[in-house]
């Protein structure tokens, strides 16, 4: 596997909301592999460039490929146009997602949830779909919830099946917005010990979060965003180690400090 | 009483009647109004604003105003339908925009994140509709399209003010023979209660249902 | 068929739908206002009472409620006269049948409104000494009048096109109006390309006034 072109590539992303710039002309690679944390203030546009990836938001310029495929625009005959439902519907489905507020299907058990993908835009057979998604779901610790509604689980074991719904996909890339930010404390663990089992499996993930040690811990790069451009980039390492680059991150790693302590 | 059982077969044929505009009336509105409520919450502007106008247009005339606009008019556009299908077209169109602001409101009543999940996962705008809006909008949709097939069935009553033998004209005609009113009015009365209170209680029955969502 | 417009035959009745209109108005504002009496008592009544009342409360309304308006106008002014011997003129006997017809409506709305009174209202009320009447004149009358405002401007316009109804019994309405002019002229297009933009424009400046009235009386505004 070529390892020189990443696996998504954005570049010069902009996109405003009315008068409200939120993305300036963001630069950003995720290689294979990798794992890629995106830190900043609220505001700072973090979260809109992950859903701009899988198109739950449109940008109004720039580009960002996932596997070499503009997921944005249908781009013929050197004209960009925006894609149809159907166009849309097959790239989001190699880009999977799991949600702050855990989105999953209320109506659905545990199971059903993740099967859902499996069969109606993977069509696979039920038979198979139901192994595949209760496999998952034994891989994120949750085999003796399979028939549970959403309503009969925790936060925690809710967001497990998100993840699970997402990773069934066989995804190419993994997004995850703010996943601990809506559990409780002492439910942040037991979903993010299968986020770190997903990393050394080799998915590529890219993860929007405000859980520090966990970015430092798990990331091949941190991304730290601010005023909707990438301000500082680099190996946790060089981005928690030595913050002396940036003012602003220095604050902000500050601030946050000052909250977990 | 020798009135009332006399009439009785007369009367049967006027409820089959009533039974069967209301029966057409309420599958043409529902599939037409589901699917004009879907473009009034989902669709472009150019596709959502013409149903608005058209829903509020149809909600703001009388029933009776636009039963005699398509039986009197639409002849004259050189449409000749029998007075039985013009009817059934008025109370349609009627009814059609009712059920698509009860579709408007369940639908819209489904949370952003609930489409964000199914568009994540791949899911078309058709999909999600039907494996992740419809389910999740039926237990508000099902208590107020209830009411709507009450009152089609109510509504239906005026089908006899342009010459239709239903339930009520029937009625009339019993009356207009016997001159006896007041039973036949109760009877009647009695007959149209039956058949929308029983409607009402299933309404109220499964308004109690669906326990997976929390409020 | 070629069919050449000529309104000038709907003008030269004008007056009969002016005048209708200001009958079909007069006859829904009758209506409410009784239906309004009609519904809060039967609301307040049915609070607290016993079940043998609040079974006849229900009874009325689930009646009302189940049988189509049509056969209630028919039978308030043919069939309860048959039986009582007596007999009222027809736009009397249709102010009847809407009125209860509204009242049993207003029963849900007003008996919803009661409920939706916050209880610390009350316990504020007689926190400050109060007495039970005072509390209802100046707490939750008023409180409720304006939860319940918008369920009753949606009642009146309602009213407002079912005052439609009365042109079966010949009560010279907006509706009779239009029939009139119909079977007098045969000029079918033109009365009812006038008389429908009648009762629409009518029914949204009603709505229109209403909603500015419930926001003057919206709660939290001054």
């Amino acid at each position: 596997m070529s390892v020189s072109e990443p696996l998504v590539k954005v570049r010069g992303v902009t996109k405003a909301f009315g008068s409200n710039n939120v993305l300036n002309g963001v630069d950003l690679d995720v290689p294979r592999g990798s794992v890629v944390s995106i830190i900043g203030a609220s505001g700072s546009g973090k979260t809109t460039l992950l859903r701009c990836v899988n198109l739950l938001e449109s940008y109004d310029s720039g580009s960002i490929e996932v596997d070499g495929v503009e997921v944005g625009y249908d781009i013929a005959d050197g004209r960009r146009r925006p894609r149809g439902e159907r166009d849309l519907a097959r790239i989001r489905a190699d880009i999977g997602m799991v949600f702050q507020m855990f989105n999953l299907f209320p109506h659905l058990t545990a199971t059903e949830n993740v099967m859902l993908g499996l069969r109606k835009v993977r069509g696979m057979a039920k038979a198979e779909a139901r192994a595949t998604a209760e496999q998952w779901l034994v891989r994120v610790g949750l085999g003796d919830k399979l028939a549970s509604l959403p309503i009969e689980m925790s936060g925690g074991q809710q967001q497990r099946v998100g993840i699970a719904r997402a990773v069934a996909m066989n995804p190419k890339v993994l997004l995850l917005d703010e996943i601990t930010s809506a559990l409780d404390p002492e439910l942040v663990g037991e979903v993010l010990k299968v986020v770190r089992e997903l990393a050394r499996d080799g998915m590529t993930m890219m993860l929007v979060t405000h859980e520090m040690s966990f970015a430092r811990d798990v990331s091949s790069r941190v991304v730290f965003m601010d005023g909707g451009r990438v301000a500082v980039e680099g190996t946790p390492r060089e981005v928690f180690g030595a913050p002396a680059q940036s003012e602003r991150l220095r604050g902000f790693l500050a601030r946050i400090e000052l909250r977990e302590v | 009483m020798n009135v009332m059982i006399n009439s009785l077969p007369f009367l049967w044929q006027g409820l089959l009647v009533t039974l069967q505009v209301s029966a057409i009336v309420v599958v043409a509105a529902f599939v037409l109004g589901i699917s004009l409520g879907v473009g009034l919450s989902f669709g472009p502007r150019w596709v959502a604003w013409p149903i608005r106008i058209y829903s509020d247009l149809i909600r703001g005339l009388p029933l009776l105003v636009l039963i005699f606009s398509v039986y009197y008019m639409l002849p004259l556009t050189g449409v000749n339908v029998t007075s039985f299908w013009a009817a059934i077209f008025a109370l349609a169109a009627f009814q059609s925009a009712h059920v698509a602001e009860v579709t408007r409101g369940a639908v819209q009543s489904i949370p952003p994140g609930q489409h964000e999940a199914g568009k994540a996962i791949g899911l078309t705008f058709g999909q999600r509709m039907i494996y992740v809006v419809f389910p999740q909008a039926l237990r508000r949709f099902l208590p107020p399209w209830i009411n709507t097939v009450v009152s089609t069935v109510q509504g239906s009553a005026l089908v006899s003010l342009v010459g239709i033998v239903d339930l009520m004209l029937a009625i009339q005609q019993v009356i207009g023979r016997t001159f006896k009113p007041m039973p036949m009015y109760i009877l009647g009365a009695l007959i149209y209660f039956a058949i929308n209170y029983a409607l009402s209680l299933i309404s109220r029955t499964l308004e109690a249902r669906f326990a997976y969502v929390r409020e | 068929m070629q069919y050449h417009l000529n309104y000038n035959f709907v003008w030269k009745y004008a007056d009969r739908l002016a005048w209708g209109l200001v009958l079909s108005l007069e006859l829904a504002v009758i209506s409410i206002a009784i239906g309004c009496v009609i519904g809060l008592t039967l609301a307040v009544l049915s609070q607290g009472a016993r079940r043998p009342v609040r079974f006849v409360i229900g009874m009325y309304v689930e009646f009302v409620r189940n049988v189509p308006l049509l056969l209630l106008v028919y039978l308030v002014f043919y069939g309860i006269p048959s039986i009582g011997g007596f007999a009222y003129d027809a736009t009397t006997s249709f102010v009847i049948t809407l009125s209860i017809y509204a009242g049993a409506y207003l029963v849900e709305v007003f008996r919803a409104g009661l409920e939706a009174i916050p209880k610390g209202l009350i316990d504020a009320g007689r926190a400050i000494g109060l007495t039970p009447v005072q509390r209802v004149l100046y707490v939750q009358l008023p409180t409720m009048f304006r939860i319940v405002l918008p369920s009753l401007s949606n009642a009146f316009i309602s009213l407002f096109k079912d005052t439609s109804l009365a042109t079966v019994l010949a009560v010279p309405e907006l509706m009779f109006g239009a029939n009139w002019i119909y079977t007098n002229t045969f000029r079918i297009v033109e009365v009812w390309t006038v008389v429908a933009p009648i009762y629409l424009v009518t029914g949204f400046v009603l709505l229109g006034g209403l909603r500015l009235l419930e926001r003057r009386f919206a709660i939290g505004r001054r």
